[in-house]
Order: structure tokens, then sequence, then C-alpha cells
């Protein structure tokens, strides 16, 4: 058998291979950290210096070049196709991001710089110099246009990086094998054996990664997510992943979107505004469940007469992402850094039953949607209960409360939820590009008047006096449904169940 | 004797799974812990202080002494105390109050180590509502009457899951994967349950209710008695695996007992008690981080200064109009006698003859009518929620079932309080199932043995909990709860067991041959009154 056109079809694989990783880092790196020119001019201009300090390096191995050859093929596979999934790893969980990502990106060039040159040793033999070059590196391009077009149109979209990554560690992995078979001869025969065992062990834990990839990273987020993910990590309650696209900056939690920085003080300056507006006087003290984005902070923050907020949000991960990216604490204005806030990493309900504070003028919930159990008791009878008695008698609340277009039935149930807690609810919804249709309750524990008047020192971008007055009113399809509402208490969570069958509609 | 790891997971778990779990060895994340509770040994004192003389100054006079401080005899005592009745005592043979309603208490969060709800009572048990009323646990009553308990003492949503081939499910009865027959047996399960719901005798009577003592004596529902639960449902054509394992389950949790070992009266009881009309929903549960702890708490805090732990009651001797109880402190070791008028029994029966003067001569025929089973329980203290195997599972609940275990699974003790993520409690339950000798295997077993069960039985569910247990403490019961198998609760013994013996009274769920908080209360209160009424 002529194993000459064999090895020159190795040529394309371990080319496309090569040119994948140096994609992967570059893409991987610039949703990251941002900033995609520098990143990819960067990772690119290591990636090929070390190409060349690799083909260098070449000249150093004089014996034992077809088992050499294989042993770099499984080095590239192991390197190459977990990079994806421990850069994942390595910037959620340790700070010398920056070092692992360029020392990878160095280590893998080194290894695809030696493969070529080798490959071109071992086949001198069987070709002229003149036909041998002309054809290998004829090959190694043909294998880097496969590459890139392969990676934009087909394995990001479908694969995600981990699992491409993980692909091609095993495609890497299987020329080395096959190098075994190929070059059976020009190897010997006992380090052929212990060549196949290490390639078949190699190949299975690649498979194993490869199937368990989201356990891993959560790279079917790779799919979920159209823009760049610049920050992603799972802390002991949630996943949180921002996203940096076009229209500025996104923040995720499991999944659901929590804001797009673009449209994002639509969303807050009607959560904010017309509770503190309806609160008694000048409003002192402010309570905040949820919200650890710091944006509904950054709208209580405008009334010079605030002189405390409380912020009750679960995650620290969540309140300290502003510490963690600079661009967050420019969205909220360092809204954490303001002496008058204070921050308190608990589960509200288990906060609220716990502790005797003093009493506050006004309470901003924006939890996130209730899509489970754990969030379903922020939204019940007893949770409004509990927070009623931290009340001033004369104290306004709001409360998000998903969207009544898509979600009618659950947003009706937390207003009938609040109103059977006793208070008197004024329901109240705005659009929000990112959201759709947004509902909101502002209630007190007595019957009143929604405000109407907006001060003009406010500065907002949004509300005025027209679109105040309208949020109050609702269109035909989201008023009040005719179909008896449930109310939500723990011994039914009858939110989530509504919750969970309207919104499946849409996933 | 001592057993190999595999002979007791076989016992206890089952062959094809002691097997699995005997491959892999996790004995390096072993957590640590102890057997906890019943530090005395009982018939040992017994037979050590028998005849001993009570020195003439260690004599009280005392108007009634209640021998016993699980359920029954507290609620005896709360009884005398709304009475404005002072001149009692109780005493407990442990250092804890509470029998099998006892608990526990961590740093995170309190946990129970037996019974661990009640169903809220229907509008006509006015006395246990006015205990829950007392507990400030109740607001108002609805257009019916009914009581209405505040939201956050009703068991929370989810309540139940059930683990079955690899997956969590919502509810007890597992309904994924019924088939079309599996789906009309449990529709017509569902109307026999309707029938005897709806049932009443000619005296308006129905046929199940809480306390038993209200049910019917009328011969339909008595003759329920004479057959096991597992007979009556096949007696109906109920072949649906799943249906009989849900049945099965409901006996291992009332009773520990299982479907063939139970009356189909008790197994309908289970099912028909709790639902006002066919059609209503079954009674809501009230529950605690503690389970019904926090009613021994309650309890005991209104009659703490009457209440004598560490004191066992050695003899009880009827005289022409006085009973004398002489006790022994079990920490001082001193002996100490009561001169009273009247005895409120409220231990379980068997124990009357070894206590009584009287039935040690001549021993009481129909009390070895009343048999117990053994559980064991253990308390499992983790420093996080087992992880999520698949994103669709349903998620922790409140009561969470193995379908294919022995055990009841496990309830976790931070859901009530809503406490949802990070360090918990689970307490995880297992019934011997009126096994042979059940009593002596248990008691042979050591901690690690019994610890080995319960993390073993866990994996099958939860991969990480060896890693997650900080600790594992475990309680053994004995004589945990009384066992309504056919033939017992309508033959008459309960009857005669009821009527006082001279001047001492009795009080205890064994009486009315179903082990509930409602009974064992019901029970105390009928004492407390026959005794205040002379």
């Amino acid at each position: 058998m002529n194993r000459v056109p064999l090895l020159f079809l190795n040529v394309v694989v371990i080319a496309t291979c090569g040119l994948i990783y140096e994609l992967l880092a570059g893409t991987l790196a610039s949703y990251v950290l941002g900033d995609s020119v520098t990143q990819f001019s960067l990772i690119i201009g290591i990636y090929l210096s070390a190409m060349g300090v690799g083909s260098w390096l070449s000249g150093f191995l004089d014996k034992n070049l077809a088992k050499h050859f294989v042993e770099i093929e499984l080095a590239v596979a192991i390197l190459g196709g977990f990079s994806a999934p421990l850069l994942f790893f390595s910037f959620a969980n340790v700070s010398y991001f920056n070092v692992i990502l360029y020392g990878l990106v160095f280590g893998i060039g080194t290894l695809v710089g030696l493969e070529i040159p080798l490959l071109m040793r071992i086949l001198k033999d069987e070709l002229d110099f003149k036909k041998l070059v002309a054809r290998v590196l004829a090959l190694d391009y043909v294998g880097a246009l496969v590459a890139s077009l392969l990676f934009p149109i087909f394995l990001v979209p479908k694969l995600g990086l981990t699992r491409t990554s993980l692909v091609f560690g095993i495609l890497n992995a299987g020329v080395g094998i096959w190098g075994t078979w190929l070059l059976e001869n020009l190897i010997k025969k006992r380090d052929v054996n212990i060549l196949r065992v290490k390639g078949f062990i190699i190949i299975a834990l690649l498979a194993i990664a490869f199937i368990k990839a989201d356990a891993l990273t959560s790279l079917a987020e790779d799919n979920l997510f159209t823009d760049n993910i610049i920050y992603a990590k799972s802390s002991s309650y949630q996943r949180i992943v921002v996203t940096k696209g076009k229209t500025g900056y996104a923040l995720f939690l499991n999944g659901n979107l929590q804001f797009n920085s673009f449209d994002e003080y639509r969303y807050h300056e009607a959560l904010v505004h017309p509770a503190m507006l309806a609160a008694p006087g000048s409003p002192k003290r402010i309570l905040v469940l949820g919200g650890g984005d710091g944006l509904a902070i950054r709208e209580i923050l405008k009334y010079p007469s605030v002189e405390s907020v409380t912020l009750v949000d679960l995650d620290p991960a969540m309140t300290g992402l502003s510490a963690a990216l600079p661009a967050l604490a420019e969205l909220n204005k360092n809204a954490f850094e303001d002496a008058r806030v204070t921050i308190v990493n608990a589960d509200a309900y288990v906060w609220l039953d716990n502790n005797q504070v003093e009493s506050f003028d006004a309470a901003i919930v924006d939890f996130p949607d209730p899509n489970n159990f754990a969030l379903g008791k922020l939204y019940t009878t007893r949770f409004y209960n509990l927070l009623k008695s931290k009340l001033k008698p004369n104290a306004s609340v709001v409360i998000q409360c998903t969207s009544p277009l898509i979600a009618r039935n659950s947003y009706w149930c937390i207003i009938k939820t609040l109103e059977a807690a006793g208070f008197s609810v004024k329901p109240y919804q705005t659009t929000v590009p990112s959201f759709g249709v947004w509902g909101y309750a502002l209630a007190k524990t007595q019957p009143f008047d929604a405000p109407q008047a907006i001060p003009e020192n406010l500065n907002l971008k949004f509300l005025n006096e027209k679109t105040f007055a309208s949020m109050f009113e609702f269109s035909s399809d989201t008023s009040l449904p005719d179909e008896e509402i449930e109310i939500n208490r723990l011994d039914n969570q009858a939110l989530v169940r509504y919750y969970e069958s309207e919104w499946r509609k849409f996933e | 004797m001592k057993f190999t790891r595999r002979e007791i997971l076989t016992a206890f778990l089952g062959l094809p799974f002691a097997l699995a779990a005997c491959r892999s060895d996790s004995a390096d994340d072993f957590p640590d812990g102890e057997i906890v509770g019943a530090n005395v040994n009982a018939g040992h004192l017994l037979r050590e202080n028998r005849n001993a003389e009570v020195p003439i100054q260690n004599w009280e006079t005392v108007k009634t002494a209640i021998v016993g401080g699980g359920v029954a005899g507290l609620s005896a005592a709360w009884k005398f105390q709304k009475e404005n009745f002072n001149d009692y005592v109780l005493v407990e043979l442990e250092n804890k109050i509470g029998g099998t309603s006892q608990s526990g208490e961590s740093k995170l969060i309190g946990y129970p180590w037996g019974a661990h709800y009640l169903p809220v009572p229907f509008r006509e048990n006015a006395e246990l509502i006015a205990l829950l009323d007392e507990m400030n646990l109740t607001e108002g009553v609805n257009s019916d009457g009914e009581i209405l308990v505040k939201e956050q003492f009703l068991c929370r949503e989810p309540e139940e899951r059930i683990f079955y081939k690899g997956r969590w499910y919502e509810g007890l009865y597992l309904s994924v994967g019924a088939s079309e027959t599996d789906k009309i047996q449990f529709a017509e399960f569902q109307r026999q349950i309707d029938y005897w719901v709806n049932w009443r005798d000619s005296k308006g009577r129905r046929a199940f209710v809480v306390p038993v003592a209200n049910c019917s004596t009328d011969a339909e529902a008595t003759a329920l008695d004479k057959i096991s639960f597992g007979d009556f449902l096949r007696q109906k054509g109920f072949t649906s695996e799943r249906l009989l394992q849900y049945c099965d389950y409901a006996c291992r949790d009332d009773y520990g007992l299982k479907l063939e070992q139970t009356s189909a009266w008790a197994g309908l009881f289970y099912f028909c008690s709790r639902v006002r009309e066919s059609g209503d929903e079954s009674q809501a549960f009230i529950t605690f981080p503690e389970g019904n702890g926090r009613f021994v708490g309650h309890l005991h805090e209104r009659v703490k200064d009457k209440t004598r732990l560490n004191t066992i009651a050695l003899e009880i001797i009827p005289n022409e109009k006085t009973v004398d109880v002489v006790c022994l402190n079990t920490e001082t070791n001193e002996l100490k006698g009561f001169h009273c008028e009247k005895v409120v029994f409220c231990a379980p029966i068997f124990t009357a003859n070894y206590l009584i003067r009287d039935f040690r001569q001549n021993p009481l025929e129909y009390v070895k009518e009343f048999q117990h089973n053994s559980w064991f329980v253990a308390n499992l203290f983790l420093r996080d929620r087992p992880k999520t195997q698949f994103a669709r599972d349903f998620p922790l609940a409140w009561d969470n079932v193995l379908y294919e275990s022995p055990s009841l699974g496990y309830v976790n003790a931070t859901h009530q309080k809503g406490i949802d993520y990070g360090e918990c409690v689970l307490t995880y339950y297992y019934p011997m199932c009126a096994e042979e000798n059940a009593r002596a295997k248990l008691f042979g077993l050591n901690w690690r043995d019994l610890a080995d069960i319960c993390l073993t039985d866990l994996s099958r569910a939860h991969k990480d909990v060896y890693q997650l247990t900080e600790r594992i403490d475990i309680m053994r019961w004995g004589h945990a709860m009384i066992s309504p198998r056919p033939n017992f609760l309508w033959n008459g013994a309960r009857e005669q067991a009821n009527k006082p013996y001279r001047n001492i009274h009795f009080a205890h769920s064994d009486l009315s041959g179903i082990a509930l908080f409602e009974e064992a209360f019901y029970h105390g209160l009928r004492a407390a009154s026959e005794i205040l009424k002379v």
C-alpha cells in the first residue's frame, strides 16, 4: 500500500486542527476579555511565533522521527483538545488568566510548529524535495481554509467552543494513532504499542469530557447567547453571565436576561420612581430586595433625602460583580461605593423572618422572575406579610412582576397576592424593548392615589409626566383576565405553576 | 454475632443493590456521628431494682402521677394545667421529653427524631384546635367553620417528590410512565376511597376519622380489619404495581408495616380519615423544622415544673383507695416514691405487665395483642444540598421518597423555614416492618453499620451524599409504634385496655392501635378528664 497519499491527508487534518486551536483561543479571549482586535492580534502573533519556535526546535530531533511525530500529535490533542474548557474554567476561577491564556497558545503553537517539519522529513525519502514542499505546503494551506470556513459557519454555532475544542483534540489523537499504523515500520515494535495505548487513553478522556461538556462549563451558553460573553461564573446560587454586544452589556442569571445596558434605564426608572414618589414626605430609609446589579440603587440615590439604602441580595458574587466588572460599576454610577448603601447577602425571605430592623419608608422588590420554588416563596402572601411588618405605616412598595403580556395570569396572581396580604395595589406596566411589555405593582398598606408629577431635577431619560400617567393603563391583552386567579401561598406555590405554563410557550 | 457489610446491606436494602454498593468503597468520606437517645436500659433497671425499698423520707404525696412523658403524658398534664389542677407530677425515664415526637437542634435548625407533621384537624376536633389556637398557629375559621392555619405553618410546596430509575418526579404516586391500566386502576382506587370517605353508619358516624374513638363500630367497616390491606386490594382487582407500591409506602410510612402486614381497616384509615368529603383535598399538613417536637416543646413549656426527667417508674402498686409509684432517678440513683390517688399510665401498654404489681403476678392476656415495630431514624447534617443530576429533576422537596427503597426516604428540616440554599439537615426514616427479631437485629448493629445503610441507600439518588454529609446521628426505636396488623384493631383488646384498672387510667396511642399525635393527645385528654371528673 502506498502510504504517501494517506500521510498527505494527515497534513490537511493537522493544519485544520492547528488553525482551529488558534481561532478558539482568539474567540474565547475576545469573549471574556473584550477588545477583540487586540486579542486576535496578540493570539495570532504569539501562535505564529510559537510555530516558528517549534519549527526551529524540530532541528534538534534526529532519531525516531516517526515516534516523535506521533507523540507530538498526542500532546497537541491534549493541550488543544482541553484548551477551551481549561480557559473557561480558569477565567472564572483564577486571577492570572492571561498567563494561562498566552502560555497555552504558545505551547500549542510550538507543538503545531513541530508537526510539518517532522512530517516533511519523514516523507523526504518517498518523494523528491520539489514535489514534497509543493504538496505539503499546499495541503497545509488547504487545511487552514477548511478550518476558517468550518469555524464560524458550523463549529461555533452548532458545537460551541468547548465541544469544538474537544472534537479537534480527538481528531488530533486520531491522527497520532493512525500514524502508528502508517509509520509502523519506522517505529520500534514496543513503542508502537505504548503509543497506541496512550492514544486511546487520550481519546477516551476527550470523549468523556465531550459527553460531560455541559457540566464542565455551560457552553450550551454559546448557543444561548448571541453576543460575546465577557464574564461567566457559577456562584453557589446561580450562573452569572455578562455579554457585550453591539447594543451594550447584558446580564444573565441562569440564562435569563436581567438587563441590557441600552434600555435598562427604562426598566429601572419605572421600577424605582413611582415608589419613591409615593412614599410619604421625603423618603429616608430604603430597602432593596434583590437588585444586586446596583442599578435600582443608582435611581434611589438621585433623591437627596435618602439617608440609607439596605440591599438584601442572596448572592455575594452578584453584589460583588460591580467590583469585578468596571463596566457595571460605571453603569450603576458606583452605587456600591456610596456610604449610604449597606449590603446584606441573605435570602430575603429568611432575612425578613429573622431580623428586627428599623422600619423603612420605601421598599423596592426586584427579584428574578418566579421560575422556581425558591424564588416563588418571595412572591407569597407570607412574604408580603413579612415585608409589611418592616414598613412604616404609610410606606410604599414596588414589585417587579414579570410580563403581563406573556405571563398574564402570573402578573395578576402577584397583584391578587399582594391584595390578599392586605396591600392596596396600583398595577402598572411599561415597555422595555429587551424584555417587552413589563409589569410592576405599586402598593401601600392603605388606599392611596398613584403619584402624578415627576420632579424635574431627577434627570430622567424615560419617565415624563405623560408616560408616567399612561403606565397605569392596561391594554385589553394585559388587563385582569376573566378567569379566577389563584393567590400565591407557600403551601400552593400557584405562581410558579402559572409562570411555568405561560413562559414555556416561549422557550 | 457479627455480620459482614454485604450481609447487612443485603438485609436492609436488598441483594442487587448491596452487591453494587459493596463494589464501590466509599470509606474515605465516611462522616462522623453517633447513636443518640434511649440511654436507659429500662429492662435492666427494672430487674436490678426489683423490690427496692424507698427510704421513708423520699416519699411524696401527690394527687396524680403521670407515668411517661410522650405526647399522651404531656397532653394529660396540659389538660390538668388548663383545668387548674396542679397537684400532679409527670415522670419520664429518658433525659428528654417527647417520646417518639422528640426533636434535636443544631446551630442551623431544629430537626425531628420521629413524628414530623400533623394534618389540620377537622372542626369537630375542638380540643386539638384549642391547642393549635393556644400555640398561635391559627387565624380564624372559614365559612364552613374549618380552622385556617397560618400559611407559614402549612407544609410549603413542593411537598413531595419520588425518585425512580435515576430521576426525581413530583408527588408520592409515580405518575410518570403510567400505563392505561395503571391510570384506570388509580382512578378506581380513588373511587374506593371516596366510597369510604362518604360512608356513614346509622348513627351518622364516619368509618374513618381522627380520633379512632369516633369511628363507626358498624360491622361493614370493622370487618375490613379482618383482612390485610394487600388482600383488600387484590379482592378489588387491583394489580397495578405502582398503585400497590404507593399503598405499601403509605403503610410503611404511617405504621411501619408492609402492605401485607397492615389491616385493611388501617390502610383505608390512612387514605380516608383526612378527607372531609369525596372530591376534597386531603387535609393540609402542619409542620415545623423540628417536626412534632414543636408541639412537645409547647406542651412541656406549660408543665415544666411538674416534670421529672431521668426518672423511671419501677413499680406501680394499686392499694385499696390509692396507688403508689416507686421510681428511680437514674442520674442520682436515688429511689423516690409517690403516694397518689390516681395514676395516668402513659407508657406503651406492654410495659403494664412489668410495672403494675398486680399484672406482674397475673399478666394481662390481651397485652400480647399490642405489638410494636422497630425503626431507626438518622439525621444527616449536610454542608450543602445534593447536586441536581438532571436539569429537569423535580427539586428538593419537604418529603423525598425513594421508590425502590425499603426506607421511607428523608424529610428536609430547612424546607419549612424557607432556607433553600447551603447547609441542611435531612432526616432519614427506616421502618423494620415487623421483621423477625427486628429489635434484636436493630440493636445488634452499631452506628457504623446503620450509617452505612443510610448513606448507601441515599447514594442511589445522591452520588455526592458521602462528600456532603458532615455528620450523621442515629436513633434506634425498639418500640417505635403500635402495629395495626389484621385482627387487632377491632378484636376487643383495645376496648379492654381503654378501661381503668382500679386507680390507674391508661392513655397512649397504643389504645387507638394507630400511632398518631392526635390519638396520643386524645387519650391523654380523655384520661385526664376521667380523673378530673371524680
